[in-house]
């Protein structure tokens, strides 16, 4: 099974991701608190980045709404946890149903009645507003006011309950982050994937080529949901609040396609490359600015648009692309 | 039974009647082509056939079976293949998994099926090109792709779209003598849509023309080409085959 997954795999890319891995793994001997919360943004974009990358890289589907799986994720697990004191583990398979069912009921009013291209992406943003607005006035999960998970100076880790220190947080995203490029790894090499590219490059050929377009499109909904609500959880319970107004958001879903659009949207390692850059540089640059003394806000979004308009104008494919081409490992 | 039947067979755009009560039908085995001028209704009828347009009337009957209104895939899984007349390829992907995508409808097994595409590709002349992107072949390989990725399906019924356009004689010979190939090793069917007389005249054993959306004669060449409604409409008074 792993000798097959790792089957054509240039070896040089295979000793650097276990470079990359081992590196990853001892950043919390060194790192202080501080950087380690901007690991663990960075692991959590890549991530993310990642599960979006299904739906939009290997299938084409623009989604401009993917908070919503986030949110819905965070809150199902959050409000079992606050209510019923049920663990984030258990939460977790409601989270990821829900999800799933939400991302089937888009794909499908989309999908069914031929909802394509930017209308299909309009649709998804439509969808995170109703859920961002609906969560502002659903009592259960106090509404607008936000939920709030119970905090405690943890001297021990339980990781059963997710209760526990940022180190702790740190090595699940990073363990969640290496299971999506893994997973993502064997999908686009399935025949699923395949079809996936197929859809994504000319859905009419797929189609005559026995591909059933509309059934494989939903499965890269379903799957990119499911993914992407498991961040949801996580960010729940590292953050310990959630507000409607702003895991909702619609800036959240923009803020997590940004990694894989300057990585290199369709690629395994773009999203991590795009992740590492963006939220490395932006952390960066905030921390410079600090130190200088200077105090502009919004100067993030300012160095997210900068970016992405560089990238846009001189690498289109995005930054791995032509990286990988440098570094000899181009499939 | 013919491997694939048209009965009365009729299909409108917004009240242009682009098909109109069409009935021909393809043999086991056999090489047809369908001619006739620009706008002629040639291609909504491959269309039809392959389940992109469910027809206004009339049936189609593959190996007895109807399979009008069925989805496009669905077609293609009874054993239909079909190329496209302006060509589709998965641009962004290399030439063996244009032909793999194809090749999975049959093969389940990826490996294997990829196995099987480089084998099409072989025989369509394409080994040399076969890891370069799709966007960078040229129109006559891209043509030999529609067709690689369409026979990897392994196909029953292969309907051909126009693919000779633009090729040279000698590309147009190499195609034809690939067809011929198939159709006596594999005993593939065919049924081609084709301007390319010289084609059209090697590999057809019937001929089905059509006029405005209508068959106004069918036959083995020979007799179509004597055909005066033939003559007037299409092919001219001089032509000489």
């Amino acid at each position: 099974m792993i000798a097959r997954l790792a089957d054509g795999v240039p070896r040089k890319g295979l000793w650097l991701l276990a470079a990359l891995l081992l590196l990853l793994t001892l950043f919390p001997l060194f790192a202080s608190g501080y950087l380690l919360a901007i690991g663990f943004l960075i692991l959590y974009f890549a991530y993310v980045g990642q599960a979006w990358n299904v739906m939009m890289g290997f299938a084409g589907q623009l989604s401009l709404g993917h908070s919503l799986y986030v949110g819905l994720g965070a809150y199902a697990a959050a409000a079992l946890y606050v209510h019923f004191g049920v663990s984030p583990w258990i939460g977790l398979g409601a989270a990821i149903g829900i999800s799933m069912l939400a991302g089937a009921a888009i794909g499908f009013l989309a999908f069914r009645f031929g909802v394509a291209g930017v209308y299909f992406a309009i649709l998804t943003i439509a969808f995170a507003e109703f859920a961002r607005i609906g969560f502002d006035h659903f009592a259960w999960v106090r509404g607008s006011s936000g939920l709030f998970l119970p905090v405690a100076n943890y001297t021990e880790n339980d990781l059963w309950n997710l209760r526990g220190s940022p180190v702790m947080f740190y090595y699940l995203m990073l363990a969640m982050t290496a299971g999506a490029f893994v997973l993502c790894h064997a999908l686009l090499r399935s025949r699923m994937g395949y079809y996936w590219l197929a859809i994504r490059e000319s859905p009419e050929a797929a189609a005559a080529l026995g591909v059933n377009v509309f059934r494989y499109k939903m499965y890269a909904v379903v799957i990119s949901a499911a993914m992407t609500s498991l961040s949801g959880v996580v960010f729940a319970f590292y953050y310990n609040n959630l507000f409607p107004e702003q895991i909702f958001h619609i800036s959240r879903s923009i803020e997590l396609i940004l990694g894989p659009i300057i990585g290199g949207i369709g690629t395994l390692v773009g999203p991590i490359v795009g992740a590492f850059l963006l939220t490395g540089l932006a952390e960066g640059l905030r921390e410079l600015m600090l130190q200088l003394g200077i105090d502009v806000p919004g100067v993030k979004q300012v160095f997210y648009g900068l970016c992405l308009l560089l990238v846009i104008m001189f690498l289109p494919d995005g930054v791995w692309p032509p990286l990988a081409r440098k570094l000899g490992l181009h499939r | 039974m013919s491997r694939l039947e048209l009965r009365g067979v009729s299909k409108s755009f917004r009240g242009l009647k682009a098909v109109s009560a069409a009935s021909f039908d393809v043999a086991p085995g056999g090489i047809h082509a369908l001619i006739g001028p620009n706008g002629a209704g040639k291609t909504t009828i491959f269309n039809v056939v392959a389940g992109v347009y469910a027809p206004d009337a009339g049936e189609v009957l593959f190996d007895g079976r109807a399979i009008h209104g069925l989805r496009p895939d669905q077609v293609c899984a009874a054993g239909v293949g079909r190329t496209f007349q302006i060509v589709r390829p998965f641009a962004g992907l290399s030439v063996l998994d244009n032909v793999t995508v194809g090749a999975l409808q049959a093969i389940k097994d990826v490996p294997a099926a990829k196995k099987h595409a480089a084998g099409i590709i072989e025989k369509l002349g394409l080994s040399a090109k076969r890891d370069l992107p799709a966007s960078s072949l040229t129109l006559p390989d891209r043509k030999r792709l529609e067709v690689a990725r369409a026979l990897a399906t392994r196909p029953k019924l292969l309907l051909l779209d126009e693919v000779m356009a633009g090729l040279r004689p000698t590309e147009c010979d190499q195609i034809v003598a690939i067809f011929r190939e198939l159709n006596r090793a594999e005993g593939l069917t065919i049924l081609l849509i084709e301007h390319v007389m010289r084609a059209v005249m090697a590999l057809a054993q019937r001929i089905v023309v059509l006029h405005h959306g209508e068959v106004i004669a069918q036959g083995t060449p020979d007799e179509v080409v004597r055909d005066p409604a033939v003559l007037e409409s299409y092919l001219g008074e001089e032509t000489e085959v």
